[in-house]
């Protein structure tokens, strides 16, 4: 299969003001297309930065970074994102929240057909009704979800979630994690999630990068079995049990809590 | 409720008026210590000629002084919200700039522009209003959270298309808290040139030409037109600020 998303022996500096601060050291990364890739790793690792790379919204100071076959050297509109916080826009209703990235990509859609299609997403998501609301009107779960519509209106290739659900309580949680399946099933796109819940990554995810500690590089790779549909219910599989206790490990290793 | 809402400040400037007639009337003060509401009727139905004519030529000074205010505090605002350097080094020269008390340039002023009374009490109108603007714009912009920056930039959006559809409208509400102090200190730099220049026009002159003539009950009266005018200036900004930042008000409940 072609890969999609390329990332080859990254390497990256912040200049601080406490001097330079190393946060990527050798990273690897390739997730085919239609893939999904979870990444975890310490708090602070560079796990942030490495989507900011994807995005385009950066370059490294070593390495490469290619999408499509193509290296990336600054944004592209076939990414969309959604972060922790949800970043919804108060002073737009949730159906302009979502036609947004139309009105920055180029598209040949008219503004009914924008609409439209934001309409359609957010049904997806289960917001139909709340079109005309006011982010503030929205509980913290349908905020992200309505983040979510954003990130794909203009049906991108990749989608990048950096900690999406890290704010939400855990049932919130895994009913988005659910509504997930449903979207990849429908619009169907390229994935990375940032994430720190391990049952998260082997839940919604084909693949699971686990980065070291900072300056990060790539540190274990665990693939997760195709099993067709996937359930909550499968989260409590023996497999799934060792999975967890697999990367729980490599965390604390990556922690430097444990030896290699 | 929309009754209530003008009933009651309308009740509460009745109450003052006749707390304030009370005490005069209990203290026996006369004219020349504290005039009275009663004695102001006849200096308005005496001068109001004055009054309209001064009462504009102190209003429109004052909005063009604050207009210049807002053009010249937001770019001052967007370069140092947009430019951390820029931000270093113009702070410490507009607090020093704002510090200098605006009494000490009223004469300065008055006298490098000699005979340019209009020009003049602009210029103090707006050199007393742009900092709170200029600074309200600029913190609004510099603790734009990266993340509503990168949901546009990622896609590939320019500089200016971040500043109109996110960083403008998200510093709005900042900036008519701002434009609401601003209003109140044009009004005073208005009126200290007003009240200085010799052959001054305006409401400031008027009073100053009062306080030549010993008419206590016409400075009393200046006061309270310069109160009226402040008010409707600021329910002015209220109004733009509903109109275009209503969606920054909590929804009541
Ligand atoms: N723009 C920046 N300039 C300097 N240091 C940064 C910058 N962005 C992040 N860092 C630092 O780099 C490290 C990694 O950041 P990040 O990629 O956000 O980590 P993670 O998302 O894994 O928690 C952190 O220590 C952070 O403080
Ligand atoms: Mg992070």
């Amino acid at each position: 299969m072609n890969k999609l998303i390329e990332i080859k022996n990254v390497r990256h500096t912040y200049q601080t003001q406490n001097g330079p601060l190393p946060v990527l050291d050798g990273l690897n990364v390739s997730v085919p297309e239609g893939g999904f890739a979870a990444v975890v790793g310490p708090s602070g690792c560079g796990k942030s930065t490495l989507t900011r790379l994807i995005a385009g919204l950066m370059k490294p100071d070593e390495g490469e970074v290619w999408l499509h076959g193509e290296r990336v050297k600054g944004p592209r509109s076939t990414v969309g994102m959604a972060f922790q916080n949800p970043v919804l826009l108060e002073w737009r209703t949730i159906l302009q929240n979502v036609v947004l990235p139309l009105e920055i990509v180029p598209t040949k859609l008219n503004r009914k057909q924008q609409e439209d299609r934001a309409r359609y997403l957010l049904s997806l998501v289960g917001l139909d009704g709340f079109e005309d609301k006011r982010p503030s009107e929205l509980s913290g779960g349908m905020r992200q979800r309505a983040s979510l519509c954003r990130a794909l209106v203009h049906s991108p290739d990749v989608l990048i979630l950096d900690e999406p659900f890290g704010a939400l309580d855990a049932f919130t949680r895994e009913d988005l994690w659910q509504t997930m399946h449903q979207v990849k099933e429908k619009e169907p796109f390229t994935g990375v999630l940032i994430t720190h819940d391990l049952r998260e990554s082997i839940f919604l995810a084909d693949q699971v990068i686990v980065l070291s500690g900072r300056p990060a590089r790539t540190q274990f790779l665990l693939d997760v079995p195709n099993t067709g549909r996937r359930t909550l219910d499968d989260l409590y599989t023996v497999q799934a049990t060792e999975m967890l206790h697999t990367l729980r490990h490599q965390i604390e290793i990556a922690q430097g809590r444990a030896a290699a | 409720m929309r009754l209530r809402s003008f009933l009651t400040p309308l009740i509460a400037v009745v109450v003052f008026l006749v707390l304030w007639e009370a005490l005069v009337w209990v203290m026996g003060w006369p004219d020349y210590k504290m005039a009275s509401p009663s004695d102001l009727g006849p200096a308005y139905t005496r001068y109001w000629e004055l009054f309209l004519v001064m009462g504009w030529q102190t209003l429109w000074r004052t909005v063009v002084g604050l207009l210049l205010a807002i053009v010249v505090g937001v770019m001052f605002g967007m370069v140092m919200g947009f430019s951390r350097t820029m931000r270093d080094a113009l702070y410490p020269l507009l607090v020093g700039f704002n510090a200098v008390p605006k009494a000490t340039v009223v004469p300065i002023v008055a006298l490098m522009f000699v005979g340019m009374h209009d020009f003049n009490t602009v210029l103090i109108a707006f050199m007393i209003s742009f900092f709170p603007i200029a600074v309200s714009i600029s913190i609004g912009l510099s603790t734009l959270e990266p993340e509503y920056r990168d949901i546009l930039r990622s896609l590939g959006a320019s500089q200016t298309t971040i500043f109109w559809k996110i960083a403008l409208p998200k510093t709005l509400p900042e900036f008519f808290g701002a434009l609401k102090v601003a209003v109140t200190l044009a009004f005073i730099g208005t009126n200290l040139m007003e009240i200085v220049s010799p052959h001054g026009r305006g409401l400031g002159a008027l009073f100053d030409s009062g306080k030549t003539n010993s008419d206590y009950p016409l400075m009393f009266a200046v006061l309270i037109a310069l109160a009226f005018l402040g008010i409707v200036l600021y329910y002015v900004v209220v109004a733009l600020e509903k109109i275009f930042a209503g969606w920054a008000e909590r929804q009541p409940g």
